[in-house]
């Protein structure tokens, strides 16, 4: 919390400033512990109820910490309609975990975004912040086992062989 | 002191149009659109394999980063220039790092201008090359706010000033604040993000306002899902909206303003923080702007990623840190707008448009167009058509010129179902409405918006209440939560969609469905919540016959839907010996029969992905859907268990 009285005094203390702070301070922190709220709260000078108030408005704000690997599924217009429900089923499934969760080793962690813009690539993942595009459910599993994940089903060398081949 | 700002800007882009003519006639140059989409493509990669290649044969080649080029569909793209092989410059597509050695090797060393890997020439006719001017996409299409995105360097001010940048602003800088505004009016400017009020209005009104300081903001929150202009031209033209953005300032009298873009565009906010402080260098930006005694600067702003913010109050209010929520107007934010003072919101385009009034003139812009909706409109055309991409046409252009000519058409030969227009918020129109002329007057009568400008088309794959159901689900999310109607209303449309989808409506639903759509497109406090039943209303006057089937036969005619869907191998199609399915299904659904070597799938573990359907090798497509989903248990015992 040092680090973010540092932070805090680069910005005026004054209540227009409250996005902008909370922004600067999940750079920082990777997400806003209630700590970190209420330290927001004393120097901006409001009630912690309205930084809450404020933070939750918005998607961009997280409350709990990314995994080690970030994923974020695009369900925009154009995803929607190349099939992106069953990219973010896939990764729900994969990771056992629901959109806007972590899993308990803190290895991975998945989101879902209205629209990243790269609608003529759908659907589209951003994971640790590269885009990967056109993706597929048996893409998903390629990309989660490529980072080392323990894939659900067995994927014995005969598997490796069939995923060889480009899914449509 | 005046005179000698003035000269200097004058001076440099002299120079910048001296380099660049010799870097268009005598250079080698190797253009790359490294625009976000681009980057998703692979294109920093290419990038980055020819600038290692081209220093590895010490070639004397100019790399240049661009922006979009609009082609989305076959990137990364890459436009060479090589004036000594004296042939025009060819644009190429899709260029992944693979190919660069080839090109680097044929084209920028030698002079084989490798024709297998082009897309087309962009200046004059060379026999085999599909000359691009000429292909019915750019005979349609005519690039007012585009016309550099893609061909200039967006880092580099030189480019921009190169062709004639702040060229108008300087003039500007000289005329009455009044005659701005009136060549405005007499362009007829309509506001391009969606709701179409005419500029002009909005800036006399701010300007009468007697109250200082005014305050002008750029609304780059496109938030629309399937829209994606903005971002491109502020990723790949961004002084043409700084310089807007000035000439509007000095037209209403404002001394601050703001671009407001989203959390999502990172790349946005790069380039555009760089973007400012060169314009600050050069005197076109900041205090006492070149030479005059007229102080204007520009803030960046970062949405946090709420779509409600589009909205011009709502983003005021998230620009003061408040919870981004719209107010009632009037009184409208020209006349109380940020921190209470007057301010005009204005969209990314309208800016860059601003610029191109005061350049040619109004009179020359009013020509362009359709009578009530002057101008051109660009949209993003995504989802099932063959050449997506970000296409300017004249407005009134039909949307089957923009989906067939422009767009190419829908691919695979499947049948054309629908476009959605205008984002979330927007319509889904049908078949029947193909030949519109794309307007701000036509659109709205179809039941659609303009809105900001995507234009999502679907095909017969697509389900339109699973459609509809998605938009009123992003919109449910995405509600500020203020008035009653766009909070609990579109929350209670989303629960009849999601019933329908699940095969568990009846026809009353169909009907109380109706009914709440239209009293929440009367009743909500602002235009998103209201426009929120569009999706509704449109594919319900469009589609009924779909809806009817979900609620009466508990069949998803589009084979969409999950619950109403089964999975099923086709025995006499199946090639037995073939696992793909088997190996690749993800929940191990799929079992092959010791005896027969057939593959069945089964129910109770499949999860409807559709992975098997997609690895089952075209020459057997023995994966099919069929819905509702007893009708497998025919199949099964047609084909004898």
């Amino acid at each position: 919390m040092e680090e973010l009285q540092e932070l805090l005094k680069t910005y005026p203390a004054n209540r227009h400033s409250l996005l902008r702070i909370l922004q600067a301070a999940q750079r920082q922190m990777g997400y806003l512990p209630g700590e970190a709220l209420r330290e927001v709260a004393s120097y901006v000078g409001v009630s912690p109820a309205e930084v809450y108030g404020v933070a939750t408005f918005y998607n961009q704000f997280r409350f709990i910490p990314y995994g080690t690997h970030h994923t974020v599924v695009c369900l925009g217009t154009a995803c929607h309609a190349m099939g992106g429900q069953l990219i973010l089923d896939a990764f729900e499934r994969e990771l056992d975990i629901k959109a806007g969760e972590i899993t308990p080793d803190h290895e991975w962690s998945l989101d879902r975004v209205g629209c990243i813009g790269c609608c003529t690539k759908a659907p589209v993942v951003v994971m640790n912040d590269a885009i990967n595009a056109k993706m597929t459910p048996f893409k998903v599993e390629e990309v989660l086992a490529g980072l080392g994940l323990q894939l659900k089903r067995s994927t014995d060398s005969e598997g490796e062989e069939a995923g060889e081949r480009e899914p449509q | 002191m005046k005179k000698q700002v003035k000269g200097n800007l004058n001076d440099l882009r002299q120079g910048a149009h001296n380099t660049w003519e010799e870097l268009e006639t005598s250079a080698l140059t190797v253009r790359i659109g490294t625009p976000t989409c681009g980057r998703a493509a692979g294109s920093l990669d290419t990038l980055q394999t020819f600038r290692e290649r081209i220093a590895k044969e010490g070639a004397e080649a100019h790399l240049i980063e661009v922006g979009c080029m609009g082609l989305c569909f076959a990137e990364p793209l890459v436009m060479i220039n090589n004036p000594e092989s004296g042939l025009p410059p060819i644009l190429y597509g899709p260029i992944t790092y693979e190919h660069v050695q080839r090109l680097v090797e044929g084209f920028v060393l030698g002079d084989d201008p490798c024709l297998e890997l082009a897309l087309g020439t962009v200046e004059f006719k060379e026999d085999g090359t599909p000359y691009i001017p000429e292909m019915p996409r750019f005979e349609i299409e005519e690039r007012l706010i585009l016309r550099n995105c893609g061909y200039i360097d967006p880092l580099n001010i030189e480019h921009y000033l190169a062709r004639g940048g702040y060229l108008t602003l300087q003039q500007v800088l000289q005329t009455e604040p009044e005659k701005v505004v009136s060549e405005v009016e007499q362009a007829r400017l309509r506001g391009r993000g969606g709701a179409g009020f005419p500029t002009a209005t909005k800036w006399k009104l701010c300007r009468q306002m007697e109250k200082e300081p005014k305050y002008i903001i750029c609304n780059a929150d496109e938030g629309d899902p399937g829209a994606f202009m903005d971002r491109v031209v502020l990723e790949s033209d961004p002084h043409s909206v700084i310089e807007g953005m000035v000439i509007a300032a000095h037209a209403i009298g404002a001394s601050r303003g703001f671009v407001y873009t989203r959390a999502e565009y990172p790349l946005v906010m790069e380039r555009l923080k760089v973007a400012l402080a060169q314009a600050r260098e050069i005197g076109v930006l900041g205090d006492a702007i070149l030479g005059s005694g007229f102080n204007f600067d520009i803030e960046l702003v970062g949405g946090a990623g709420a779509f409600a913010c589009g909205e011009e109050t709502a983003m005021i209010a998230s620009i003061e840190g408040q919870r981004g929520m719209p107010r009632p107007r009037p009184p409208y934010p020209a006349v109380y707008g940020l921190f209470g003072e007057p301010t005009v919101v204005d969209n990314v385009k309208t800016f860059a448009l601003v610029q191109r009034i005061l350049e040619q003139g109004g009179e020359w812009f009013s020509r362009i167009g359709t009578p009530n909706s002057t101008g051109t409109a660009v949209f993003a055309l995504a989802g099932r058509v063959e050449q997506i991409g970000l296409v300017e046409v004249p407005m009134g252009t039909t949307l089957r010129e923009v989906i067939y000519d422009v767009g190419g058409g829908i691919p695979e030969g499947r049948q054309f179902k629908a476009v959605q227009i205008g984002g979330p918020a927007g319509g889904c129109l049908s078949e029947s409405s193909l030949d519109l002329p794309v307007d701000y007057d036509s659109l709205k009568e179809a039941g659609a918006i303009m809105g900001s400008g995507g234009m999502v088309v679907l095909d017969e794959s697509n389900c339109m209440v699973e459609t509809a159901r998605f938009f009123v689900d992003f919109l449910a999310r995405e509600c500020c939560g203020k008035c009653t109607m766009g909070r609990l209303g579109v929350k209670q449309m989303l629960l009849i969609l999601a019933d329908f989808v699940k095969g568990e409506g009846d026809e009353e639903d169909l009907d109380l469905l109706e009914k709440l759509a239209e009293d929440i497109g009367q009743g909500c406090l602002c235009h998103l919540g209201g426009s929120a039943a569009n999706p509704v209303l449109t594919t319900l006057r469009y589609f009924r016959d779909e809806y009817e089937a979900h609620v009466k036969e508990k069949r998803c005619p589009a084979l969409v839907c999950k619950e109403l869907i089964t999975y099923y191998v086709v025995p006499e199609k199946c090639e037995r010996a073939c696992d793909h399915c088997v190996l690749t299904c993800p929940t191990e659904a799929i079992v092959t029969d010791e005896r027969t070597r057939l593959k069945k799938v089964l129910q109770d573990k499949c999860v409807k992905c559709g992975t098997c359907l997609d690895v089952c090798p075209p020459e057997y497509s023995a994966v099919i859907k069929v819905s509702p989903p007893e009708k497998v248990k025919e199949l099964e015992e047609a084909a004898g268990g």
